[in-house]
């Protein structure tokens, strides 16, 4: 529902300035509008088209491929339970099943007191964990569904509120170019010449 | 003696060889701190004191494959660019997401400056000014790892302008997806980092090395790929090849899952480690759990052609492989014991190639989806036995002609060689299909036991009925 706050605008800059085309940071900074609202809200997919210089209806297009952009708010806590084939053999769909009891709600949606969304998930790469899910995006290995009511507690007593930030956080920790080090992105037709350093002699 | 680091959950680490985990055992494999106390660096300084084509001839020289899934030499992928064709870009393909697959996650979390110094080696052999990481949406661990040891090295005058005092400059620029499969596959990838929807391009005319990002030659390499660089400029090209087989050098990582006693993530020989040794062996995984029998594995990740107990001996070898009818691809292998559900196995991984078609071909869209639903009702009971004949028709308008398939002496079958035709742009579409064919070449008669045989009942019999 809302444009990115004033310091948001800043990182996008900073984004934005890292690509040869602005339109290179359309993912990185929806996922900052994300970490805002915990969800991708109409207007600040319109203050992105602004930021980056393209329509809202691309800003749009981009985002609707890529399913870890939510259009609708979801739950402080989003888990994913992993299906395919690894860990489906180690039992993914009975921690499913038990998941869906536990909290009176089925895959896709979210508990009536907005505190956890539930989802099915594909190969989350933690395969000989398994089975394994995700809370926003961070591991639990080897779950159990005594391991998984352990881990609901947890989150509806907050107990996990350092580890696990809430849904739209990613990396807790960004990157930054120094002015002073960085070499700048620089349009493609602005290049025309060899590298300097590919001069048939050793660099060092 | 096998041991296992818990600070790296599913890494066990033997006594083999190691190339790319040599840090792993190190609780803070993943700090600047480490890297500089164990050799860190210390092979971009290597790759600096040389011309930049004598780099690009000692990677050449050492024949990485690649490590991605298609296995084509990185020294070669490097010459493919036009020549006096600039600016010239390298992507880091950090999106893992293919069923079984884990490596690239852990080298990303465990070790990402040796990646980092990966990435400037390329950069430099193959003049390539600025470098985008691509790490998958989903992993938010690896891309705070890469996010943290990004800035130090930069601090460290590792990366950016005139790297260590030289004129070499490069930025690394750290970038994550947003959950889409098909965006692992390269010209996906390269739509996905300027800023559009994931889709495959189509070959020729957008080879990356010629026409990628924003139109300019562009390499793709494998995270672990590059992460094999730093080892090899320290220890030469000759090192590198007396390790594994001649086609095959170095070594590998492989994810090993399912019904095994000891699933994990192990260094491998190159070309010589068999998946019996894998799957058997008291150094890797000890046997099927249990001491259950074996049904079948995927050798190489969930696009793979199924293998049963009789390819166990093959070793980790494409070019035996390939004539046996599957792929090594990414380094996965998920192991399926007799209690196995073949059907319902079968379709976990059509399910996911069918959800993550992008929907750009037609026989992919649409084809996964028929083949997701069709299987469905197979594995629920309420198919039919035309159900099965409706499944090979689908797959065969996405891979026309013979499929690829293991020989099997109880059925008296022999292989068909890999690879597949394809009516689609990408692997997506004959991924969805591969797993169903796979079980039902090997395992038909568990599908006819599932579903309804309808006999035809001619319309002048009916009375007599």
């Amino acid at each position: 529902m809302s444009r990115l706050t004033d310091a948001n605008v800043a990182i996008a800059y900073e984004i934005i300035g890292r690509y040869p085309r602005p339109k290179s940071a359309l993912i990185p900074i929806l996922h900052l509008a994300q970490e805002q609202d915990g969800y991708v809200a109409q207007d600040s997919m319109k203050h992105i088209a602004e930021l980056v210089g393209v329509t809202p209806a691309e800003v749009f297009g981009t985002a609707s491929f890529y399913e870890m952009f939510k259009f609708e708010p979801v739950g402080k806590y989003l888990l994913n339970i992993c299906g395919t084939l690894s860990c489906a053999l180690m039992g993914s769909e009975e921690l499913m099943h038990h998941a869906e009891k536990r909290l009176g709600i089925k895959a896709g949606s979210t508990t009536p007191d907005g505190l956890i969304t539930l989802e099915h998930a594909e190969c989350q790469a933690a395969c000989t964990e398994a089975p394994c899910l995700q809370v926003n995006y961070r591991y639990r290995f080897k779950m159990t569904p005594a391991e998984l009511d352990t881990l609901i507690d947890d989150l509806a007593g907050g107990k996990l509120a350092d580890e696990i930030p809430s849904h739209g956080v990613l990396a807790m920790v960004r990157q930054h170019i120094p002015a002073e080090r960085g070499v700048g992105a620089v349009a493609p037709e602005e290049v025309n010449e060899s590298p300097e350093w590919l001069n048939g002699k050793s660099a060092l | 003696m096998t041991s296992t680091y818990a600070h790296a959950p599913g890494f066990v680490a033997g006594d083999r060889p190691k190339i790319v985990t040599s840090r792993f055992e190190f609780a803070d494999s993943y700090t600047i701190e480490r890297y500089l106390a164990t050799n860190g660096y210390a092979g971009l300084r290597a790759a600096l004191s040389q011309p930049a084509a004598s780099v690009h001839d000692e990677v050449k020289n050492a024949t990485v494959l690649g490590r991605g899934g298609a296995g084509f030499p990185a020294g070669t992928k490097w010459g493919l660019t036009p020549q006096e064709v600039w600016p010239r870009y390298l992507v880091v393909n950090g999106d893992e997401s293919e069923p079984g697959t884990y490596k690239d996650r852990l080298l990303m979390e465990r070790d990402p400056h040796q990646l980092i110094e990966g990435c400037l080696i390329a950069c430099y052999a193959a003049g390539l000014s600025r470098c985008f990481l691509y790490i998958r949406g989903e992993m938010a661990l690896a891309q705070e790892r890469v996010a943290t040891a990004l800035n130090e090295a930069y601090a460290a005058g590792f990366i950016g302008k005139n790297i260590l005092g030289t004129k070499f400059s490069v930025d690394i620029v750290l970038h994550w997806g947003a959950g889409a499969y098909v965006v692992g596959e390269e010209t996906a990838l390269i739509e996905s980092l300027e800023g559009n929807r994931g889709m495959p391009r189509l070959k020729p005319p957008f080879f990356p090395a010629a026409n990628g990002l924003y139109g300019q030659p562009t390499i793709v390499n494998n995270v672990e790929t590059l992460a094999n660089l730093p080892w090899l400029l320290c220890n030469g090209s000759e090192a590198f090849t007396a390790i594994g087989t001649k086609t095959s050098p170095g070594t590998r990582m492989v994810a090993v899952s399912g019904h095994v006693k000891r699933p994990g993530v192990f260094e491998i020989i190159n070309g010589v480690t068999t998946f019996r040794d894998l799957l058997y062996g008291e150094e890797f995984c000890g046997g099927i759990r249990n001491d259950n029998k074996l049904k079948a594995f995927v050798p190489g990740g969930g696009s793979a052609p199924w293998f049963t107990p009789d390819q166990l001996d093959l070793p980790f070898e494409a070019s035996q492989v390939g004539p046996a009818g599957s792929m090594l691809g990414s380094g996965a292998i998920m192991v399926m014991d007799e209690t196995t559900d073949i059907p319902a196995a079968a379709l976990t991984l059509t399910r996911f190639y069918a959800h993550e078609s992008c929907g750009k071909c037609t026989p992919c869209r649409e084809g996964g989806t028929w083949l997701e639903r069709i299987l469905t009702r197979v594995v629920e009971g309420t198919g039919t036995d035309a159900d099965l004949d409706q499944l090979i028709e689908v797959g065969s308008s996405i891979c026309p002609g013979d499929f690829p398939h293991a020989s099997n002496a109880d059925l008296g079958l022999a292989a068909v060689p890999f690879p597949y035709k394809m009516t689609t742009i990408c692997f997506v579409g004959p991924s969805a299909y591969a797993p169903i064919h796979s079980a039902l070449t090997l395992f038909r008669s568990e599908f006819e036991a599932r579903v309804t045989t309808r006999k035809r009942i001619p319309v002048t019999a009916g009375h007599a009925l």
